[in-house]
């Protein structure tokens, strides 16, 4: 087993042997040959192919349907480790929520000079259609999607908010159905917190924000771009888990500021809907007029007051990377709360002073599109040759404020599958936050990898994997669970 | 439910079906070509299948003669050739995975499986003797997903429309077959065709062992005729496909509380007149004229179905 040295937290192995919440995973480890890992991991293949569960790469060639690679050893949260992880996560979530409500109401955080009035008001992300409408439930970002990354054992930092429409939540629940199917009696050593229950509580958030309209059962759609969509396969996954349509901007129509889906029985009035579409894609009449997979007249609807839409068009304001360094300041101000999740240091590049540090740091920082996602367009400094923190360095100084930069934080890792044998890789993590009357977490997340060494890129757009995250009850092993529930055999 | 959901339901059963179907036909010619060839007339085998697929016109643009490979190839891989196995199995899972949440897992990994296998298909697989193998592998798909839906689908509208698109493409299919050999069906003809081409027949619709059954006599040309058009017994018959088409518009109406249109009066005038029918009558109107009519009227039925529920 090869073992760089590395100061990265290692979540397995400490200074003073393996972890409590690890043991059992090392000594199964230990246990298992190579061959048997390898056939596990290709078995693992065959089911996500057979299942489907692809994203869709279009225009790059090659396989349009491609896997997200899956790492068979799960990534291990210890119950108390979580709980302060969750109150943290929901304390934050509040504060975007209240934020949002702020920015398009009042703007008492504005006038009282906390954030700098043209920061939000001047950003692409604020919805001036928005203004001074209250969404159904007074909610924005029904979904939420924090990245966390961890440094230390109690250290963990917020890397950014992802406050429009999240993914990733399908693989968080079918990673476990794969790890379930492929490794029962290693589950069954383990007191795992459940993640099953997503799609009930996303239904139910769903419904606690449908316009009082709509009476006792409301009808909830999922609209999506279609299938040629990346998350195509996740918008699919969920309708299902809730039994409600998924449905294409085409299936829906606006009339006298209500929408109605097109069925078999004729026109139906839809009252909630989850979009899996971006804010400009929304409604032609209002947003981008070249908008194919939009509802024209679907604004109008929402601000008549006629349909929920979560998340509200406009919370992208909350996870703006310009934004980001306010979130703090937004717990204190809403909530007169100190922040439980930390922020990463952050440097706008706008800033003459955090300009003047960052150009002078390049090679100690990561450098990101303010606007960027996906992994693209950054610059990871100690990594990066002289000529690429050169072309940064012009980069900066022709757009600083397109920039923000961070230090490079040295990211935990966790032991993965890879060709050498079984290696430390770096990881992060996706909770998913949902409010709708109250804040509500299924305990686990999105646990994505480096697979390559040294990396610190985990989207998967860049080469990156998954792991199942696993909340365990306690930190040792589950007693082994004998005699019970015998199955029936005939005579 | 979605119209588009519907549509896409009664597509995906559709192109499955037509594919099945098409593996049918196939394993029938070659057989038939095999034993034909001291007759000398097995290229009229390949013809006669072109034909009954309906794409004759799309293979006369691309390909010189009806040969052995030229009509497997079309058949089989031909891109151009949308009621191909491959271009069908292709639409299917298009359409499923359109419409993700209205299949059940079993359906979406025999459909999925499927084209899976098929996408990576060599040009040898159907090659000399091993194609019998791969249509029997066909065929099997296809029994798997109709087992599928059969065995897992919620007897909802979706399940409605899934049936819709399996028993009109099935209705479509059991008309053809017997059209493009209605000349050796008509009673002068007895005697004058080689017995295995009645079997053909049979074969391609799993049913020269249920003709025994039924009749326990030799082989007849009426009487043949009578099975694949008039039988309820038969489940690839035209009263027995009809049959469930006009039930299940009738219990998709009844779900929506009454709402009826023209393709509900029309698939009920279609399954009257096969359940009161007599093969005498049709012989004496003309099979072929029968046929024919019957697969205009198919054609019509799938496009009033969609009028009221897909696009109205």
């Amino acid at each position: 087993m090869s073992q760089p040295r590395t100061s990265a937290y290692d979540e397995m192995r400490g200074e003073d042997g393996v972890r409590a919440a690890y043991a059992e995973i090392e000594r199964w480890l230990r246990a298992t040959p190579r061959e048997h890992l390898d056939r596990k991991k290709q078995e693992a293949e065959l089911l996500f192919r057979r299942i489907g569960i692809t994203f869709a790469v279009y225009g790059e060639g090659g396989d349009p349907e491609r896997l997200i690679p899956f790492d068979i050893i799960p990534r291990i949260i210890a119950r108390s480790e979580w709980e302060k992880l969750s109150a943290g996560l929901r304390q934050r979530v509040r504060a975007l929520n209240a934020f949002l409500a702020d920015v398009y109401g009042r703007q008492e955080i504005l006038r009282a000079g906390r954030i700098p009035k043209p920061l939000v008001l001047e950003n692409e992300g604020y919805r001036q259609e928005m203004v001074g409408m209250v969404p159904p439930g007074g909610v924005y970002t029904h979904v939420a999607g924090i990245d966390m990354v961890r440094t230390a054992p109690a250290e963990f930092y917020v890397l950014e908010d992802n406050c429009r429409t999240p993914s990733g939540v399908s693989y968080m629940l079918e990673n476990r159905e794969a790890m379930l199917r492929l490794f029962p009696r290693l589950c069954a050593r383990h007191r795992i917190c459940p993640v099953g229950r997503y799609p009930e509580e996303l239904l139910e958030t769903l419904k606690a924000v449908a316009p009082a309209s709509a009476g006792a059962s409301p009808t909830v759609v999922i609209l999506t771009p279609g299938p040629y969509n990346s998350a195509y396969y996740e918008h699919c996954f969920l309708a299902d888990e809730m039994g409600v349509e998924v449905v294409e901007g085409a299936d829906l129509f606006v009339q006298d500021k209500v929408v109605f889906m097109r069925t078999t029985a004729g026109p139906k009035r839809v009252d909630v809907i989850y979009r899996r579409i971006d804010d400009e894609f929304l409604d032609p009449e209002v947003f981008r007029p070249d908008s194919l997979v939009g509802v024209p007249g679907l604004m109008a609807a929402y601000r008549a007051g006629n349909v929920a839409l979560a998340n509200a068009p406009g919370a992208g304001i909350a996870d703006d990377k310009a934004i980001y360094p306010y979130v703090p300041e937004m717990v204190r101000f809403y909530l007169g709360e100190e922040p439980l999740l930390a922020n990463v240091p952050t440097f706008l590049c706008e800033r003459e002073e955090d300009r003047k540090y960052v150009l002078d740091n390049l090679d100690k920082l990561v450098v990101k599109l303010a606007k960027g996602s996906g992994g693209y367009g950054m610059l990871i400094g100690p990594h990066a040759t002289r000529d690429q923190r050169a072309e940064f360095h012009a980069r900066i100084l022709a757009r600083p404020g397109d920039y923000i930069a961070q230090p490079t934080l040295a990211l935990s890792t966790c032991p993965t599958v890879v060709e050498q044998g079984i290696a430390p890789r770096h990881v992060d993590l996706r909770p998913f936050i949902l409010s709708g009357k109250e804040i509500r977490i299924v305990p686990g997340g999105l646990t994505r990898v480096a697979l390559k060494e040294g990396s610190l890129v985990v989207n998967s757009s860049q080469g990156g994997g998954t792991k199942d995250t696993w909340v365990l009850d306690d930190e040792g092993p589950a007693a082994a669970l004998l005699g019970q529930a015998q199955a029936q055999a005939q005579g | 439910m979605l119209s588009r959901t519907a549509d896409s339901l009664f597509w995906l059963a559709r192109y499955t079906e037509r594919a099945g179907n098409v593996a049918r036909g196939l394993a029938v010619a070659s057989r038939m070509a095999a034993v034909s060839a001291r007759l000398g007339d097995e290229v009229e085998e390949w013809r006669a299948l072109l034909t009954a697929s309906g794409g004759e016109a799309g293979f006369r643009r691309k390909y010189e003669a009806p040969t052995a490979e030229a009509v497997i190839h079309w058949l089989v891989f031909d891109p151009d050739n949308p009621s191909g196995i491959i271009p069908c199995f292709e639409a299917a899972r298009r359409n499923a995975r359109a419409v993700r949440t209205a299949l059940t897992v079993d359906m979406w990994e025999a459909l999925n499986d499927g084209w899976n296998h098929l996408r990576k298909l060599q040009p040898e697989a159907a090659e000399g003797d091993n194609l019998p193998d791969l249509l029997g592998w066909v065929r099997e798909r296809v029994t798997l997903f109709n087992g599928a839906a059969h065995e897992t689908m919620l007897r909802d509208e979706a399940w409605h429309f899934v049936r819709l698109g399996t028993m009109l493409e099935r209705a479509d299919n059991s008309a053809r077959l017997l059209d493009v050999r209605h000349k050796l069906l008509t009673p002068e003809a007895e005697g004058a065709v080689d017995y295995v081409q009645w079997q053909a027949v049979l074969r391609a619709v799993s049913a020269l062992r249920s003709y025994q059954w039924i009749y326990r006599d030799r082989l007849q040309p009426q009487r043949i005729a009578e099975l694949l058009i008039l039988r309820p017994e038969l489940p690839r018959s035209l009263l027995s496909c009809l049959a469930e088409v006009s039930d299940t518009l009738e219990a998709i109406a009844v779900g929506q509380g009454g709402r009826r249109g023209e393709c509900h009066r029309l698939a009920g005038g279609m399954h009257a007149q096969l359940r009161y029918g007599r093969i005498e009558a049709i012989f004496a109107q003309g099979l072929h004229e029968f046929l024919t009519g019957m697969i205009a009227r198919a054609a019509e039925l799938g496009g009033e179905i969609e009028e009221f529920y897909i696009r109205g």
